[in-house]
């Protein structure tokens, strides 16, 4: 399609804090991703794996170093840019949902879609073919409360393709659910990337829901310590 | 993006209905309590004035000492000489009327009824605008006798006779028996609950003989006979009443002469205060609202903040969010307004059914409350939300 990679991270550096009290927690990644893969982001809690996708999903800014987004540096755009990147090419699903409280699936699912400013019938009709799509369908009308964890991250998985977004991220999507039900999840997000061509990006410490990427990136101590396709020996 | 907003801020309402429903309450008590106290504050200065301007026009009040009340006490009462020396002395004078003051219960048969008894003379009923129902007014004989006659205001007729005609009949007062000579006509309600229509009007003399037990007067009431002999009168007055009453060139007055104005001044003088009292505890409670709001606000800022990194994530841009915000808090702080006003305008008219007092509705103050709510639900639930949208997604997102 062109010839940039759809991601590239080139020594990407982050420091929390200042001064005394700062700490390097990205000590200079380098990562490419191409359209349409499917990467698992594993290694050892504290190794910087959450700081890596929140910069790769442009929720936080890397201290230094370049990201390019389809070729485009992120680093020299504004809030309200890094915004509408996130609005037409990127979804998230968080370990914790993230769903509004007190608010039905439908809504919440529709929300993405009420910011990209679609008419009311097209969000109704989409937002109920998503919720169908992650087996929800006759749920529609529940608020978070009343569903399960599956069910919660059901609907911010629907929520996330909604708007057919290019990369969808996930951080530890099924870090708050049983065995059973993160399979089931983890069959959901593996169909997106092969029915849909949309291009996953999932951090997790189970090597059980790693098998389900095409490609592993380790992270140690806020750098990638190997990088391999799945299947291959280490 | 303006409909969408909308949407979104009416939906936010809606699933939020305690923390709504406690934000309106707020700003409702605040709103009706400053609207109704103003009003009703406002409309008792009104009826007031509008009691004075019915006493006459180009009048003069004549009180000993410098003000109404306790401080009066001291300073030595007028007497029938200063009344005679008035009407004989100052020619522009076209009533002089002397008032003595005592409260008495009036008997007829089986009813009686407290009320205040003026002695006065005849020109009494001119100089305060009072017209006689039935009957005539004093003669020279009963006000230089003394005797026991009286015209009687609507109110004291309804109470000891109903739909009777009193003249010619004879009530009690105290110890002593008294026809009934005149009925006036009816005035009406006052301010706060005051009725002129409830008294009884005797002879000068037989009130100070027959109840006060003296020989003071308490004011004299004094008309002009044009507005432009007002304050001819007024220094005239002034002049007469410094040298009978023994008053030195460097000592000040012991008595005053107030007209219209002034006695208008003196008697709103205090509603206003009071306006103004009632008033700012009423504004105390709006702010109490306000920080009401601000505590709800405040309370679900984490949950705020969260929802805000949620739609900052899902990428809403800023100014989207926050122009949310705002709209969810202008909608919050109008409807609140607006029962406020309603309540106020309810409330409003009823009590001052109740105290006889004018309902006047003043558009400023209603402005004004409903501004100030709008405010302090803008600055409450608005300028929380502007921090969180300044935030990185993910640290609204991991707020806690
Ligand atoms: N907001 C923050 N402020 C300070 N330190 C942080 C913050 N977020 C993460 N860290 C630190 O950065 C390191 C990497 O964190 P993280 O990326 O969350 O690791 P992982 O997701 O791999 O467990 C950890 O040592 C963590 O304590
Ligand atoms: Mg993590």
């Amino acid at each position: 399609m062109n010839e940039f990679p759809l991601i590239k991270l080139s020594r990407i550096t982050k420091t929390y804090g200042q001064g005394q009290a700062a700490f390097l927690a990205l000590k200079g990644v380098d990562l490419s991703i191409d359209q349409g893969e499917f990467v698992a982001i594993m290694g050892p809690s504290g190794s910087g794996k959450s700081t890596a996708m929140n910069i790769l999903g442009c929720l936080d800014i890397p201290s230094s170093g370049s990201y390019r987004f389809q070729g485009t540096p992120v680093e020299e755009m504004d809030r309200n840019q890094r915004a509408l990147l996130r609005r037409h090419f990127l979804g998230f699903v968080f370990q914790g949902f993230n769903l509004l409280p007190r608010t039905s699936a439908l809504e919440n699912v529709e929300l993405p879609l009420i910011y990209r400013g679609e008419k009311a019938s097209v969000r109704h009709a989409e937002a109920r073919t998503a919720l169908g799509k992650v087996g929800l369908t006759g749920w529609e009308d529940h608020t978070p409360a009343e569903l399960s964890g599956g069910q919660q991250q059901r609907v911010a998985i629907a929520r996330a393709l909604v708007t057919r977004p290019k990369v969808l991220l996930a951080d530890e999507p099924t870090g708050n659910l049983d065995t059973q039900t993160s399979e089931e999840i983890m069959e959901l997000i593996g169909s997106l990337n092969r029915e849909h061509g949309i291009t996953v990006l999932m951090v997790t410490h189970e090597s059980d829901m790693a098998a389900y990427a095409k490609r592993i990136v380790h992270f140690v101590d806020g750098k990638v310590d190997h990088d391999r396709q799945n299947g291959e020996q280490s | 993006m303006l409909w969408n907003t909308l949407l979104l801020a009416v939906r936010a309402i809606r699933r939020n209905l305690m923390r709504s429903f406690l934000t309106i309450l707020g700003i409702v008590i605040g709103v009706a309590a400053v609207i109704t106290m103003v009003t009703l504050g406002n409309g008792a200065t009104q009826s007031i004035s509008d009691q004075i301007s019915r006493m006459g026009s180009n009048i003069l009040m004549v009180i000993p000492g410098q003000r109404f009340g306790p401080g009066a006490a001291s300073a030595p009462k007028f007497k029938s000489s200063d009344v005679d020396a008035i009407k004989g002395q100052i020619f522009s004078a076209k009533w002089v009327a002397p008032v003595a003051n005592s409260q008495a219960t009036a008997v007829f048969q089986a009813n009686n009824w407290s009320t205040t008894v003026t002695g006065s003379n005849n020109d009494f009923f001119p100089a305060g605008n009072w017209e006689l129902a039935s009957g005539r007014d004093f003669s020279e004989t009963e006000m230089r006798s003394g005797k026991a006659v009286c015209v009687m205001g609507e109110t004291v007729r309804e109470k000891l006779f109903g739909k009777q005609n009193p003249v010619g009949s004879k009530i009690r007062l105290k110890q002593f028996s008294c026809e009934v000579i005149g009925l006036l006509k009816s005035k009406g309600q006052s301010g706060m609950g005051h009725d002129q229509d409830d008294s009884i009007i005797m002879p000068l003399k037989t009130v100070q003989r027959r109840l006060t037990g003296d020989k003071d007067i308490n004011r004299i009431t004094v008309s002009a006979r044009n507005s432009d002999a007002i304050n001819t009168v007024k220094n005239q007055l002034e002049l007469l009443l410094r040298e009978r009453r023994n008053v030195s060139a460097n000592e000040d007055d012991n008595f005053r002469v107030m007209d219209t104005r002034q006695i208008t001044e003196t008697l709103t003088g205090t509603t206003k205060i009071l306006t103004m009292l009632l008033g700012s505890v009423a504004a105390v409670s709006l702010l109490v609202g306000g920080i009401g709001i601000m505590n709800i606000m405040l309370v679900s800022v984490t949950e705020r903040t969260r929802e805000i990194g949620i739609r900052l994530a899902i990428g809403a841009l800023e100014r989207e969010v926050l122009l949310q915000f705002l709209i969810e808090a202008v909608v919050l702080s109008s409807i609140g307004g607006l029962i406020g006003l309603a309540i106020a305008t309810g409330a409003s008219v009823a009590i001052a059914k109740l105290i006889a007092v004018p309902y006047i509705f003043s558009p400023g103050i209603n402005l004004l409350a409903f501004i100030f709510s709008a405010a302090i639900g803008v600055i409450f639930g608005f300028f929380p939300a502007r921090r969180a949208a300044k935030l990185n997604p993910i640290d609204a997102l991991r707020h806690e």
